[in-house]
């Protein structure tokens, strides 16, 4: 993202020649930049900014929806209630190895897809076609697809793999049918993005290591992995805090039974079926901060390459 | 594009077999949701993965329901307006970002950036009481507003992606050979952009036509309940008949529209998301 602000050449090389005081043009160009932007801006603080405020304000209190009456401050009760629940934590634990699991299993599918994607010689649309079916198929009817193929007597996959147990009813075997689901639905995505790092690999560049001797694997990590540093950075962090908020997936498949509970499950069930507003809010809020905390080491670790980080700038 | 080597038969085969491969893995857990929603109610148990016997009778008893029908209605609706007025915001946001020099461009781009990021089951608990005492529960302004926003930076980053391609010195061009600033935008400059545009606004439909999360925590009825979340409740035309069929008829109708879009756009799709990915 921050290449992109680098590379608007024409207005930046207006911008630089414009004087360094402000004229009326350029006065005139700030106010209407401002004003195109302000709706948006608006819309999105307003739905995100404000209800994140309000709900570090909901986890403080003791709120629930079916005694309204007994609402009161409460500090950090409800904090202490959720960080010292096994329930919490064993959501934690599964989202977190969800995440894990499926984002690595994710990558490396992603990059062969990507590579395929890319160099195959025959039939390329095509393949880029089908690839987008699993992007952009409602994630609901895709967990659909996989609860019925997973039902015994019901799912193709059940008799074939699996005749006599009903492994949605037990916990590793669910966990894996959840990743399974997730990677499906993901992967083209990942791909697709690491496809645009790989756009950029110069030709040039792999056919002289090719002259050089390199085989395909050296190729692929000295050449071509350090040019995609960026568009791989990209793919990791949104593929990690999305996956991070894995809802649809579970919910259909389990529904969090055997312990198969993500952090967002905990959250709704909280709000949904138990009222709960201020442990609801509490676990919002740790999830957010959680997040935050993912972005910033992601960031961190990969340091000036990261996205939105201001490399360059606008001027 | 190819390295070392001509381009052999064996090559070929070998991509071919691949590709293959990806086709067998994206399209058979759609056709499985496809073979189901085709097979009778005696069959559906079978795990035949190609129906014995087909029929159209789930077809026939979802669209006989208000609850689908409603929810489809819904599901259309909101998808529709959420992407136009993001859109719109998002072009105006973005054609700032990408001509014009104005203070606070960086923290739109990474306030776009923090909302691409952002948990939305964090928003859940809040909004629902926000909406709650606004009125905005279970109604369709109460599920657009959110779409709106989560669609906004996507929109943003890819249309300004598209918008820094295009060639605006031709805007100048024209208005020196003495066009209007009117008819130099519609002329020249709303020809270039239209593409972009329409790209975005697939990318945001496929985003809110696909959420799940808002649609079941924020809705209590029929009145603005979408399909993801309508089939939840699904049990079929009686309360004790096994609703395999008709949800898996339904996952079909609304996967629809998304085949649709890939089969004729999946040029536009794969640019769209690709620029915006690298650029932004």
């Amino acid at each position: 993202m921050s290449h992109a602000v680098a590379e608007a050449p024409v207005s930046i090389s207006r911008a630089k020649k414009a004087k360094p005081v402000l004229s009326e043009g350029k006065r005139a160009e700030r106010k209407l930049g401002l004003l195109l932007c302000a709706p948006a801006a608006i819309v999105m603080i307003a739905v995100t900014g404000w209800p994140i405020i309000y709900s570090i304000w909901l986890s403080l209190q003791r709120y629930d929806l079916r005694f309204p009456a007994q609402q009161t401050f409460i500090g950090f009760d409800n904090y202490v209630a959720v960080l010292s629940s096994s329930y919490w934590w064993t959501a934690f634990g599964t989202t977190m190895l969800l995440t894990v699991v499926s984002v690595a299993i994710e990558f490396v599918l992603g990059m062969a897809l990507a590579l395929i994607m890319h160099r195959t010689l025959v039939g390329r649309g095509l393949v880029r076609t089908v690839a987008l079916i699993p992007y952009g198929i409602v994630t609901v009817v895709a967990a659909f697809s996989w609860y019925y193929a997973w039902t015994p007597k019901t799912g193709y996959l059940a008799n074939l793999l699996a005749p006599d147990s009903a492994l949605l009813t037990e916990r590793l075997p669910s966990l894996g049918i959840i990743v399974l689901a997730e990677v499906w639905k993901t992967t083209p995505f990942m791909a697709l993005l690491l496809m645009a790092g790989l756009a950029l690999v110069p030709e040039d560049l792999l056919k002289a290591a090719a002259m050089d001797g390199a085989n395909a694997w050296q190729r692929f990590t000295k050449v071509m992995v350090p040019v995609m540093k960026p568009a791989i950075l990209v793919a990791l962090l949104f593929r990690t805090l999305d996956a991070f908020r894995i809802f649809d997936n579970i919910f259909v498949l389990t529904n969090g039974a055997q312990d198969t509970s993500s952090v967002s499950m905990q959250t709704y069930n909280n709000l949904i079926k138990g009222l709960n507003l201020g442990i609801g809010s509490t676990m919002a809020v740790l999830i957010f901060i959680t997040v935050a905390i993912m972005a910033y080491i992601f960031i961190k670790i990969f340091g000036a390459a990261a996205p939105g980080s201001d490399q360059g700038g606008q001027r | 594009m190819v390295m070392g080597g001509a381009v052999t038969t064996g090559r070929k085969i070998r991509w071919g077999l691949t590709d293959i491969l990806v086709l067998v893995f994206a399209l058979v857990p759609v056709l499985w949701v496809v073979s189901l929603s085709f097979k009778t109610k005696e069959t559906l148990t079978d795990g035949n993965f190609i129906p014995q016997a087909w029929t159209f009778q789930n077809y026939a008893d979802i669209f006989a329901t208000t609850e689908f029908v409603r929810a489809l209605v819904n599901s259309i609706g909101i998808a529709i307006i959420a992407t136009v007025i993001a859109v719109v915001l998002g072009t105006m946001a973005a054609y700032a970002i990408a001509r014009l020099d104005f203070p606070g461009k960086q923290l739109l781009v990474g306030l776009s950036l923090l909302i691409a990021m952002f948990p939305q089951v964090s928003l859940v608990t809040p909004l629902f009481n926000i909406e709650r005492q606004l009125g905005l529960f279970d109604t369709w302004q109460g599920l657009i507003l959110p779409y709106i926003t989560f669609a906004l930076p996507l929109s943003i980053y890819t249309l300004s992606a598209f918008f820094r391609e295009i060639p605006w010195e031709l805007e100048k061009a024209a208005k020196m050979d003495g066009a209007t600033p009117a008819q130099a935008f519609r002329k020249v400059i709303a020809p270039l952009a239209a593409p972009g545009v329409f790209t975005t606004a697939i990318l945001v439909f496929i985003l809110c036509w696909n959420d799940f999360l808002f649609a079941i925590s924020l809705t209590s009825t029929e009145a603005s309940r979408t399909v993801p979340a309508a089939l939840s409740f699904f049990t079929g035309s009686s309360q004790f008949e096994d609703p395999t069929g008709t949800i898996s008829a339904a996952a079909v109708v609304i996967t629809i529209p998304i085949i649709v879009f890939v089969l004729f756009f999946q040029r536009r799709i794969v640019a769209g998301l690709t620029s915006g990915a690298v650029k932004g």
